[in-house]
Order: C-alpha cells, then structure tokens, then sequence
C-alpha cells in the first residue's frame, strides 16, 4: 500500500510536465494542470512515505522502501511541490513561451528520477534512475540555452556527471564481480578482500562525490547553481545533491565489515575542506546564487564530517558516536534541504524584482519585499546553525557527536574531534559573517541601482512556498522531537549490523531544545517589541548615514559586499584568490574609472582550467601530424613499416 | 626451376625501378603491366607442377593484371587525364635512390626475418619487401590520381610475391578473392578517378587536402 502511494506520486511527478506540451495553446491551462500533478503526486507520496514509516512495505525484486529510502524520499517529496507552486509565477508560461514547457517536463522528470534512486534495490534500476536524474539536471540548467553562460555551465555539469557515471559503473561492475548479483544489499563479510574494499571506497566517493559536490569534485555546482532559474537552484540545491549524499550514505551501507578508522578520517578531511573553503569561497562572492551555491558546498561538508563520524563510531564500536553523527549528517540533509530551498526561492523573488543578481547593484529591498526579506534573513539564521531554527539543531548533534568522541578515551578517537568541533566552529562564524554581508547589502541601506527602486513584493505563489519552507524550517528548530522516529528508522536501516543501538532521544535532549528555542523566540519578540516602540514614540529622522563630507553622496557611496568582505578575504587569501582590476595613480582631475574584483574558484579556475590549457597548448603543438595531406599519411604507415622491419630483424 | 624463378624475380625488382624512374603515366602503366605478366608467369614457375587449379591462378592473373587493368588505366589516361606526368613530390632520381635504399635494406632484413623459403629461392622474401617499399614510394611521391593507383598496384604486385612464400598454406579460393578484390578496387578507383575529374577538371591529389579538421 505505502510503496503504491509512493510509486503513484512519482509517477505524477514524471508526467507532470506532459500536460504544457499537450495544452500549449491554452495560456496557463497547462502549467496549472502541471502544479495540481506534481502537488497531487507529493501529497500521496508523503502520505506513503510515512505510512511506510509505521509499516515497512515488504522489498520487492527492484524497490525497496526502507527507513533510509524515507529519510531522502521527504525532502523530495517536498521541495519539488512547493518549486513547481513558485515556477507558475516565477517562470510563467507567457512570459517564457520558448522555454516553459520543457522546464516543467524536466523539473518533473528530474524529481520522478531522484525518487527512484532512493527507493531502488537494483544496480540497474539504481543507474537508470541516477541518468535520468543527471540528463534532466543537464536540460534544466540549460533552460536558457541561448546564453553562452548557461551553456558552458550545462557542459561542465554533463562532463562531471558523467565522470561520477563511470565510477559508478566501474562500482556496480566491481559489486557484481563480488556478489554475483546485482540486487542491491550488504556485501557479506569476507567475500572482498583490504585492496577491493579500498578501491570500493574510493569509487563511491568519487562517484557519489561528483554530485554532491564534495570539494575538489564541485565544480559544476557554482555555475549550474547561478544559471538555473531559481526554483530549480533550489532544487538542484536542496534536493539533488542530496541524492549524491544518498548514495555515499547508502554505497556505505553495502560495504561489509568494520571500516577501517581512515575512511573516516577521509571522510571528515574531505568535510572540513568543503565546509571551510566553501564559506571562505561564498564569502567573496558578489552574486547572490553564485554565494549560494558556495554554501551548498559549505554545508555537504557539514554532512559528510557527520558521515565521518558515524563511520568512526562503527570502527570504534561506539554506537553512541554512530548514532549522532549519522543522525547530526541526516537532519542536516533536510535542514539544509529546507533552509536552501528557502534561500533560492526568496533570492529567486529578489532577483524576479530587480533583474540582477549582482549583490552590489541592490539593496534596501526590506522596505519593498517584507516577506522576501523577512523569509531570506530566517534562511540566513537557520544556515548559520543559530538557535532557534532547524539549523542549529543537525549541528547541535555534530557537535555532541565530536565531543563524545572525546569522552571515549582513546587516542584514535580524539583525531576526530580534533578535526570536527573547531572546524565546525570556524564553518559556522564565517557563515554568519557571510549572510550578515549578503543580508546587509541586498535588503537593508538604499538601493544603489535604479532597478531596485522599482522594486515589488512577490505574489502569493512565491511568498506562500517561502513561507511553507519558513514553518518547517521552525518547527524543526523548536521541536526537534517531532523528527526522531524518522531519523532513527534510517540510522536503523543505515547500520543493520549493529547489535545495540540506541535511540536518538535518549541521547540527545532534545526537549531541553525546545525549550531554550521557545526562551529564545519570546525573548526575540520582547526585545523587538520594545525597539518597535521606541522607534515609534521617538520620532525618527531619515537621513543619509555619515558620508565622509562628501559635498554630493549618492547610494553607490554605500559599504559594499567586497568591502564588507575584504578583511576576512585577506585573511584567506591563501584559498580564495582574487583578480582584482584597479585604477591606477591618477591625475589631479581624475576621469571616471572602473573598479573590478573576481573571485577565482580553488579548483575550477586555478587547477583544472589551467592543466586543461597546458594540455591543449602541448598537443596542439602536434597538430602538423594532421596535415590533412595523403602522401604523407602514407609515410606514417611506411615509417612505422619500417620501424617495425628494423627492430623484428635487429632482434 | 630454382634458377628460372630468381631470374623473374631479379625482373621484377628491376620493373619496380622502372616505375619508380617513370615520368610519365603510360610508361609507368607499362611497366606494372609487365610485371602483371611476370607475377603470373611466376606463379606457374613456383609451383613446379603443372596443376589445374595453378594453371587457372596464373592464367587469371595473366589476364587480369596484365589485360584488364592495364586497358583500364589506358583508357582513364586518354579520357581523364589531361597532365600526362606523374607529377613527381620530390625528383625521380630521389625516388629512384629511396626505392634502391629500400631494396638494399630489403636484401640485408630479409635475411633475419622468421620466415620459412622453402625450396623456392631466399629472393622471394627480399624483392617482396622491395617491391611493397617502391609500391609505398610511389603512393607518396606521386601527386596523379592514376599514378596512386599504379602505385597501389605494384604494392599489391609486392604482398602477392610474397604469397608465394605461402602457397601451400592458402587454399585456391582465397587467391581468386584477392584477385577479384583488387580488380574492383581498381574498377572502383577507376570510376572515382573519372568522376572527380569531371567535377574538378583535376586528378592531383594536391586538391585533396580539405579533409583535416
């Protein structure tokens, strides 16, 4: 029964973009048909996926809907829904007549997709799934595919899905050499040997990798993540590489054994990195998705140091450990699922307003979109992992999982701790450093650029979603309890060899959370009660703030991003290289100048590209070899005749 | 027989540096025309016996590269073919050195290479090789269409030469495949050749070099 309602919703999903083609001439019949579809087909699925909570539907030959399958299945589920509500507005039918239809079949493709990765229990069924999700990535970011940015972003994304692919082919080539099957389940103990098991291990973080974006392998994501319309960031954001982590959580599941202690140092190094220098990297960008995406990247890492630990609790026998870490990684899946979504949707309404998603051409956008504001700064707070939000909480187990590792005694142990709280620590100030720059700049002071001024509050289409996400992104904050049966069904499903588990609500309490959030919320509203009132009785002045005795100060005079965000670029200079193009000395009278700063991406612009130019550099120095003439091909064949004569009658 | 087979092998090589000094394209025909002729004769003289199936073999290439294909090329000079040179890369004495070069290499390799003679002479192997190398040589120093497909003839002329190394091994229906194959070459060649240059008004491969990316 639930695995029905789940199938039936993503199959809804999957034709949910066919009624745009077959009703193109109505105006917007087709793309409500479409909404109703996908907002039919996510309500029957959550309603199967929680029904398959309370009774486990027994695994077929191909599908198989476990508590892990439910973990990933929800955020599915869920965001897709709300992004096809937003699309309707954000994306009208009228207003892109080229492109609209083929949007939604995609979006719907791609959702239908993702579901059957989390639900399937066969390689095959796994690897049709993964290639739909990854061709309908590549249609959606290339939804404006006259844009030469949009192209160049949709071909790096298709050659790095396509490298996670092929390990992942090489994955389930290696998987069946082992088993002899191809149904997916637990690799029984014993069969691979240390240097199989080694090579597994690196394949699937390699192949999941890619598409979660993991730091050296995320390449793709800045530029898909810009160029994609903004509900499908949000998608792509929230739930997309999420289904990476599904499978590095999952590919981690079928290795038998005890893993040794260094995947988890592999895994929580990677974390680290991705975590650290995606939000030194989000810190310095000066478009708004751009920044974004960079915090994505930020916070896969925050996920996968959680993978880290729950490996390290399974090598060290410390349920316990297991138990925070993978709970701390899957709570942080939805929260960032959700307060990413969240983010996309209302820098989706912002830019939908202004027309730029250049951080230094808005600003002062609270006066004209209070709830596009007001839903920005509530994703800002839940990102930084600040209570009382949803945020606050995953991290929060992170934590609690890298301080009982210090409890546990042994020297082995306190390396994991070592690496997970103080980068945590660190992750979680640049990130507030990061949304008070991005928050500062677009909502609060003056609008620098005349398209701001023109500015207007969303619609209910889009405010609705952001506000849907808004709840969730609350209630998970103030009563995290409500998520504990969830969570422990996966870690049950993740961990099936494990004798004494435990539940997460003993560990953790949870209630004294609750508790301190709801503390925090009613001192929150006290406090801006009073400032409210204050403001109100003691008449207020608006006027432009110090502007240096400059005789005429315009809002351009404003702090800006990059200057905001200067210092602590300087102190990470040594990762986050800059190109900055400057004025030089001028004269007494100086003429208008220009003033350019750009962000290199660690690996992208200062690693791949140039090995990739060098390359071409060298090889195109053979290029006379393709003369293009006859006669001397024929020489080639003579030559290597020759060769071939000389070295068989040498010998 | 011995004897007689080194002396039309010796005629052979001494054909290959005739083409490789030919200056023009029907004294080129000529000479792959004779020794169309010899290699049938050859096969005739190899054998030692004078079988049926043998007789048929020599008899067809007899016809067919000493006939055929020659009436053939013949026929696409005086129709085609307006520059009656073979428009030489480099000089024909360059060519004809290279071709020497080739056939001294030849003599000397030919000597360590794993290869059974059998009672047939230890000159098969050597004016093979040769013959292949000036066949090669031909193909890339000659910028007219026909004089490629000359070319490409005697480099066939050279792999058959070496056949006769393998006689006993390959059955008689195979021989007459490679036989036909190579007169549909030719025919083909022959019909490309006629075409282009009733499209181009030229033949010179020089033309052809549009291909590269």
């Amino acid at each position: 029964m639930s695995s029905a309602l789940v199938l039936t919703g993503l199959l809804l999903h999957a034709v949910s973009g066919i009624p745009g083609w077959v009703f193109r001439g109505y105006r917007d019949g087709g793309q409500r048909l479409s909404v109703w579809l996908a907002g039919a087909g996510s309500v029957l699925g959550i309603i199967g996926c929680l029904a398959a909570l309370w009774h486990p539907p027994p695994s077929g030959p191909f599908l198989r809907i476990d508590g892990l399958a439910v973990v990933f299945l929800l955020p599915v589920f869920l965001i897709p829904a709300l992004g096809a509500i937003y699309g309707t507005a954000y994306w009208r039918q009228n207003d892109h007549p080229g492109n609209g239809c083929r949007l939604r079949l995609f979006f719907g493709l791609m959702t239908a997709a993702m579901g059957g990765v989390t639900v399937a229990c066969h390689a095959m069924v796994f690897l049709v799934a993964w290639e739909i999700m990854a061709l309908s990535g590549f249609f959606l970011i290339t939804t404006e595919d006259e844009d030469r940015v949009a192209r160049a972003a949709g071909l790096l994304y298709l050659i790095v899905t396509h490298i996670g692919t092929l390990c992942l082919f090489a994955w389930f080539a290696l998987f069946h050499l082992l088993t002899g099957s191809f149904a997916l389940e637990p690799i029984a103990d014993g069969i691979a040997s240390p240097a199989m098991l080694t090579v597994l291990f690196w394949l699937a973080v390699v192949a999941f990798g890619c598409k979660a974006g993991i730091m050296p392998l995320h390449i793709w994501l800045p530029g898909a993540h810009a160029t994609a319309p903004s509900h499908v960031s949000a998608l792509m954001s929230g739930v997309l590489i999420k289904i990476g982590v599904y499978g590095l959580v999952r590919a981690l599941s079928w290795l038998p054994g005890v893993p040794p202690l260094w995947w988890a140092g592999v895994l929580l190094a990677l974390g680290a990195v991705s975590g650290v220098v995606g939000v030194v990297l989000a810190l310095g960008q000066h478009d708004l998705k751009r920044l974004l995406a960079y915090h994505s990247i930020e916070n896969i890492g925050i996920i996968v140091m959680g993978l880290g630990i729950a490996v390290a609790g399974r090598t060290l026998h410390q349920p316990v450990l297991l138990v925070l870490g993978l709970a701390g990684a899957l709570l942080h899946v939805w929260n960032h699922a959700l307060f990413k979504a969240l983010l996309f949707l209302s820098a989706g309404s912002a830019i939908h307003a202004t027309h730029t998603r250049e951080i230094d051409r808005l600003g002062g956008l609270a006066r004209a979109m209070p709830w596009t504001a007001f839903s920005f700064a509530l994703g800002a707070v839940a990102i930084c992992g600040l209570p009382p939000l949803n945020g606050f909480v995953s991290e929060w187990l992170v934590y609690l999982g890298a301080f009982h590792a210090l409890g546990i005694g042994q020297a082995k142990s306190w390396v994991v701790a070592a690496l997970a709280a103080p980068i945590l620590a660190l992750i979680g100030g640049l990130a507030v450093a990061c949304f008070v720059k991005a928050f500062g700049v677009v909502f609060l002071g003056e609008g620098r650029s005349p398209e701001v001024c023109g500015a207007r509050e969303a619609g209910l289409l889009m405010v609705g979603p952001m506000l849907v996400l808004v709840f969730f992104c609350v209630l998970i904050g103030v009563a995290p309890i409500v998520v504990v049966p969830v969570l422990d069904a996966g870690i049950r499903a993740w961990a099936l060899g494990e004798p004494e588990l435990v539940s997460l609500s003993s560990l953790a309490r949870l209630g004294w959370i609750s508790l301190g959030a709801l503390a925090l919320l009613a001192l929150c509203g006290l406090l801006g009660a009073g400032l409210y009132r204050r403001i109100r009785c003691g008449g207020v002045v608006r006027s432009v703030t110090w502007d240096c005795g400059y005789a005429a100060p315009t809002s351009r005079m404003q702090y800006t991003a990059s200057s905001f965000a200067q210092i602590l670029g300087s102190v990470f200079a040594w990762v986050q290289r800059s190109q900055w193009r400057k004025p030089g000395t001028m004269p007494v009278f100086p003429d208008k100048t220009r003033f350019r700063g750009h962000i290199l991406d660690v690996v992208l612009d200062t690693t791949v590209k140039p090995a990739f130019r060098s390359a071409v550099r060298f090889l195109s120095s053979l290029r006379f070899l393709q003369a293009g003439n006859i006669h001397a091909y024929l020489f080639y064949i003579v030559a290597f005749l020759i060769v071939l004569l000389l070295w068989k009658g040498a010998a | 027989m011995q004897t007689w087979v080194d002396a039309v092998l010796v005629l052979v090589l001494l054909l290959n540096f005739m083409a490789l000094s030919a200056g023009r394209l029907r004294t080129l025909i000529r000479a792959v025309t004779v020794q169309g002729v010899l290699l049938g004769l050859l096969l005739a003289l190899a054998r030692g016996k004078w079988e049926l199936t043998v007789l048929v073999m020599a008899g067809a290439t007899v016809i067919l590269k000493g006939m055929v294909i020659p009436r053939m090329l013949f026929h696409a000079v005086r129709e085609v073919v307006i520059h009656r040179e073979t428009e030489p890369v480099f000089g024909l004495m360059a060519s004809m050195l290279l071709g020497a070069s080739g056939t001294v290499m030849a003599l000397l390799f030919s000597g360590t290479l794993p290869v059974v003679h059998g009672n047939i002479g230890s000159l098969v192997a050597p004016a093979a090789l040769s013959t292949v190398l000036a066949g090669f040589l031909i193909l890339m120093t000659r910028r007219e269409a026909i004089a490629q497909v000359v070319g490409y003839l005697i480099l066939e002329n050279g792999v058959f030469v070496f056949g006769l190394l393998l006689m006993e091994a390959i059955p008689f229906l195979i021989e007459l495949g490679v036989l036909l194959d190579l007169f549909v070459a030719i025919f083909v060649m022959g019909i490309i050749i006629h075409k282009i240059s009733r499209e181009y008004s030229s033949v010179s491969t020089r033309m052809l070099s549009e291909l590269k990316e």
